[in-house]
C-alpha cells in the first residue's frame, strides 16, 4: 500500500516536471488549450499598465498582450493579467507562470543572454530621469550630490543610478522599495529628495500620483537608454514570433494609415498590396506564422494601430508627445519590419 | 537492534528467507529503502531542474558571486560600494539582518518581561493597560504593523531642513534620527579591551563569591562590585587613551544631514514593528511562566523570612525560567524569520539584497538557496544557544 502510494506520487512528479520541460511550441499550445494569454504587467503604472476604475487593465504595455491574444485567439480580451513587481518579473516568466512579460522592461545583454529570455520588440524608447520637488530649487542632475534617491530594486534604473553618480564623482543614499506604490509614497512623504526611473514612468508618477503635479519637476538630464519592450521565455520560437509580429503589425498598420476606424473599409477597398498582405486579403502571412489570415485585421480592429494605442494611453494620460516613439518617417525610431 | 541476531546455541544455518524475516534485518532494510527513495527524489529534482534551466538557456552556478554588484546599499556595517562583489553585498544584507534580529530579541525580551509582569500586577490600571497592549499588537499581522510604522515615521517628522532638535545634537527628521557620535580614536579600542577584561574579572569574582557563600554563608555585594569594576576599568582606559572629546555632530549640509549616526526610518520601522509584535508573545510566555510556579513556593519563601523582592529573583523567576525558555526560543526564531519582511519597507536585509541580486543576475535558484541556507543556519544557531541556556537553567537533581 505504502509503496504503491510512493510509486504513484513519484510517477506524478515525473509527469509534472516533464510537462514543464521546454519544448518547441509548448507555450503556444498551452495558450490555445487554456484559451487565453497570461500576461505579466506592472502593478500600476498609468499609461503603461494599470487597472482603471472598472478594474480593466489599460496601457500601451497591456495593448501588446491584447494584440498577441487577438492574433493567436482572435479575441483581444482573452488575456489574464498578473501584476508583477520589478523583482518578480523574470522569475515569473522563466517559471512559465506567465506567457509574456509586457511590463516596461529594458532590453539588455544580460537579460537577453543569461536569463533565458527573448526580447521581441521595443514598444517604447525611453531614458532614465529624475523627479524632484520644485521646492528644493534644483535645476540639473549634476547638483544632486548627497541626495537621497528612491528607486525600485532589481531594475536597470538602480544600476544606471549607481553608474551615473560614480561617473560624476557624486554620492547618494538609495532608498530601495520593491512595491512601486510604497516607493512613491515614501518619495511624496519626503523620505527621498529624488525619485528616479524611466522618464515616462516619472511623468506617470507626477501626473497621476502626485497631489499637486506642479510642485514637482523632471530634471532635463536623461542619463540612460531604456528600450522597453515585451519579453518571452526562450524555447518556443513560434510563440515569440507571434508576439513579435503582433506588435510589428501595429506599427506597420500605423505606417500604412490603417486604423481601428477604417480597417474594414481598407480590407474591402484598399488596392495597396502591402495593406492587402497585412489584412489577409492576400493570404500567406497568417499561414507563415501559424495563425488565422485575419490575425492582423483582428489586432487593428480590436486594439488599434501603434499610434492609436500611444495616443489613447500615453499622450492622453501622461501628456507625453511621441518624441523618440514617432514613426521613422516622422523622425522617430518606430520602424516596422515589413510584413511580407 | 540490541538483540543478538543468533540466539546462543542456535546452530541452524540461515537461509535468505529466514534472513529477510528477521525483525532486525527488516528494520534496517526499510530504513535503507526509505533513505534511498529520498536521495533518489532529491537527485531527480536537482538534475531535472538543471536540465530545464539548460534547455531554457538560463545560466547556473555560483560564479556570479564574484561579479561586480553595481548597485548601492543604503545601510552597511562593512565597506561596500557599487564596485564590490555580489558576495559582499549579500554579506551586508546578512549583517543587517543579524543587527535588527539581535536588537529585536534583546528589546522584545525586556519589553515583554515588563508587560508580562504587569499583566499580573495587583494594580487594576497597570494590569488592564498591559492586557490592551498585548491583545492589540498580538492580533494585528506583523507585516501590516511594519507598514504602519513605516508610514508613520517619515510622515510624522519634518524634512531635514526643518529638523526637530529635542535634545541638543539629536535631530529628528523624515530621514530618521541623527545623533552625535565620538570621532574615531584609539582610546575607544582601549575601552573595548578594558570592557572585555572587566567581564572576565567579574566572572571569576562571581565564582569566588559563590564558593565563599556556599562555605561561610556570607553574601557578597556582587552587583555593586561588578558595576564598580566595569565602570572603573573602562573609565581608566578612557583616561589612559588621552580622554578624547571630539564628537561628530549631525548638521544640515546640502540635501541631507551629514555627520553623526543615522538611524534610518526603515530600520526603525522594522525594529519597532518586530519588537512590539514579538514582545506581546514574550509577555504571555513570561506571564504563564510565573503563573506556572505554585503559590506554595511564595509561601515557603515567606516562611523562611526571605524578602519578597529576593524571593522573586531567587525562588520564583529561576523556576519560571524553566517553563519559559522553550517557548521563548520559538519567539526568538520567529522574530529572526519575520525580519525577512523588512524587504517590504525597504530595509536592506538579506532578502532585500538577495532579491536585487537575483534580479540583476537572473539566478533565482542560486540566490534563494543562499538566503534559505543562511536563515536555516541563523535559526539553528539560535536554537543551539537557547538549548544550551535551557540546559544550564534546568533543574539540577541532587
Amino acid at each position: 500500500m505504502k509503496i504503491q502510494t510512493i510509486l504513484a506520487a513519484g510517477a506524478m512528479t515525473v509527469a509534472a516536471v516533464a510537462a514543464q520541460n521546454a519544448q518547441a511550441g509548448a507555450v503556444l499550445d498551452g495558450i490555445k488549450d487554456k484559451g487565453f494569454v497570461q500576461c505579466g504587467v506592472n502593478t500600476g503604472l498609468p499609461g503603461f499598465s494599470a487597472a482603471n476604475a472598472e478594474g480593466k487593465w489599460e496601457g500601451i504595455d497591456v495593448d501588446v498582450c491584447r494584440a498577441a491574444a487577438a492574433a493567436l485567439l482572435g479575441d483581444a480580451n482573452a488575456v489574464q493579467y498578473t501584476p508583477l513587481t520589478a523583482a518578480q518579473r523574470f522569475t515569473a516568466l522563466q517559471s512559465g507562470e506567465i506567457d509574456v512579460l509586457s511590463r516596461n522592461t529594458t532590453a539588455t545583454t544580460t537579460r537577453d543572454a543569461k536569463l533565458g529570455l527573448t526580447f521581441v520588440g521595443i514598444n517604447y524608447y525611453d531614458g532614465q530621469g529624475f523627479l524632484i520637488p520644485k521646492a528644493l530649487g534644483v535645476s540639473s542632475a549634476t547638483e544632486l550630490d548627497g541626495a537621497t534617491v528612491c528607486v525600485e530594486p532589481g531594475t536597470t534604473t538602480e544600476l544606471n543610478l549607481a553608474d551615473y553618480f560614480r561617473a560624476k564623482g557624486m554620492s547618494f543614499e538609495p532608498v530601495v522599495i520593491e512595491n512601486i506604490n510604497e516607493a512613491t509614497a515614501a518619495f511624496f512623504s519626503g523620505r527621498c529628495d529624488v525619485y528616479t526611473t524611466d522618464a515616462s514612468g516619472l511623468a506617470s508618477i507626477r501626473t497621476q500620483m502626485a497631489e499637486n503635479p506642479d510642485d514637482y519637476v523632471i530634471l532635463p538630464e536623461i542619463i540612460s537608454k531604456e528600450p522597453l519592450g515585451p519579453v518571452v521565455a526562450q524555447g518556443d520560437e513560434q510563440w515569440s514570433d507571434v508576439v513579435r509580429w503582433a506588435f510589428t503589425a501595429m506599427v506597420e498598420a500605423e505606417e500604412y494609415g490603417v486604423t481601428m476606424e477604417n480597417v474594414d473599409d481598407m480590407k474591402a477597398n484598399s488596392t495597396n498590396p502591402g495593406i492587402q498582405r497585412l489584412l489577409g486579403v492576400t493570404p500567406g502571412m497568417g499561414e507563415a506564422l501559424g495563425l488565422d489570415e485575419a490575425w492582423a485585421y483582428n489586432i487593428i480592429k480590436q486594439v488599434g494601430n501603434y499610434g492609436e494605442s500611444y495616443e489613447k494611453n500615453v499622450t492622453a494620460k501622461l501628456g507625453l508627445e511621441r518624441g523618440l516613439n514617432a514613426l521613422w518617417t516622422d523622425g522617430g525610431l518606430q520602424y516596422a519590419w515589413p510584413v511580407r | 537492534m540490541s538483540k543478538p541476531q543468533n540466539a546462543p546455541g542456535d546452530v541452524r544455518s540461515k537461509g535468505l528467507v529466514d534472513y529477510l524475516n528477521d525483525e532486525n534485518v527488516r528494520a534496517v532494510l526499510y530504513q535503507i529503502i526509505a533513505i534511498g527513495l529520498i536521495v533518489l527524489a532529491g537527485w531527480y529534482l536537482v538534475s531535472n531542474t538543471l536540465y530545464n534551466l539548460e534547455q531554457q538557456n538560463i545560466s547556473t552556478g555560483y560564479g556570479f558571486l564574484d561579479l561586480e554588484a553595481s548597485f548601492e546599499i543604503s545601510e552597511t556595517m562593512i565597506d561596500y560600494s557599487a564596485q564590490s562583489s555580489y558576495a559582499t553585498a549579500l554579506m551586508v544584507g546578512l549583517l543587517n539582518t543579524v543587527k535588527v534580529s539581535l536588537l529585536g530579541i534583546i528589546l522584545c525580551t525586556i519589553i515583554g518581561t515588563i508587560f508580562g509582569v504587569a499583566r499580573l500586577s495587583s494594580n487594576w490600571i497597570v494590569r488592564k493597560l498591559a492586557t490592551v497592549y498585548v491583545e492589540t499588537f498580538r492580533n494585528i499581522p506583523v507585516l501590516l504593523q511594519l507598514f504602519f510604522w513605516y508610514a508613520l515615521i517619515p510622515g510624522a517628522f519634518p524634512h531635514p531642513r526643518d529638523a526637530l532638535e529635542p535634545i541638543p545634537g539629536v535631530l529628528l527628521t523624515s530621514r530618521g534620527m541623527y545623533m552625535p557620535v565620538p570621532e574615531p580614536d584609539n582610546a575607544y579600542t582601549l575601552m573595548a579591551i578594558a570592557a572585555v577584561i572587566a567581564c572576565v574579572a567579574i566572572y571569576f569574582i562571581k565564582k569566588w563569591a559563590k564558593k565563599r557563600q556556599d562555605a561561610t554563608g556570607q553574601p557578597f555585594p556582587m552587583f555593586l562590585a561588578g558595576l564598580g569594576i566595569f565602570v572603573g576599568l573602562v573609565l581608566l582606559a578612557y583616561l589612559a587613551g588621552g580622554a578624547p572629546t571630539d564628537m561628530s555632530m549631525p548638521a544640515l549640509k546640502g540635501f541631507n544631514i551629514q555627520g553623526g549616526y543615522n538611524i534610518s526610518p526603515e530600520f526603525m520601522a522594522v525594529l519597532i514593528g518586530l519588537t512590539v509584535y514579538t514582545s506581546t508573545y514574550v509577555a504571555e510566555v513570561v506571564r504563564s511562566g510565573i503563573q506556572a510556579v505554585p503559590n506554595g513556593q511564595w509561601e515557603a519563601a515567606d516562611s523562611l523570612g526571605i524578602r519578597r523582592s529576593v524571593a522573586l529573583r531567587k525562588v520564583i523567576l529561576p523556576q519560571s525560567m524553566r517553563v519559559a525558555i522553550p517557548p521563548l526560543t520559538n519567539q526568538y526564531l520567529n522574530l529572526t524569520k519575520n525580519s525577512s519582511l523588512a524587504v517590504a519597507v525597504g530595509y536592506p536585509d538579506l532578502v532585500s539584497v538577495s532579491n536585487t541580486t537575483m534580479n540583476q543576475t537572473g539566478q533565482a535558484i542560486e540566490a534563494i538557496s543562499i538566503f534559505m541556507s543562511i536563515y536555516l543556519g541563523l535559526s539553528l544557531l539560535t536554537s543551539l544557544f537557547m538549548n544550551w541556556f535551557n540546559k544550564k537553567m534546568a533543574l539540577v537533581e541532587r
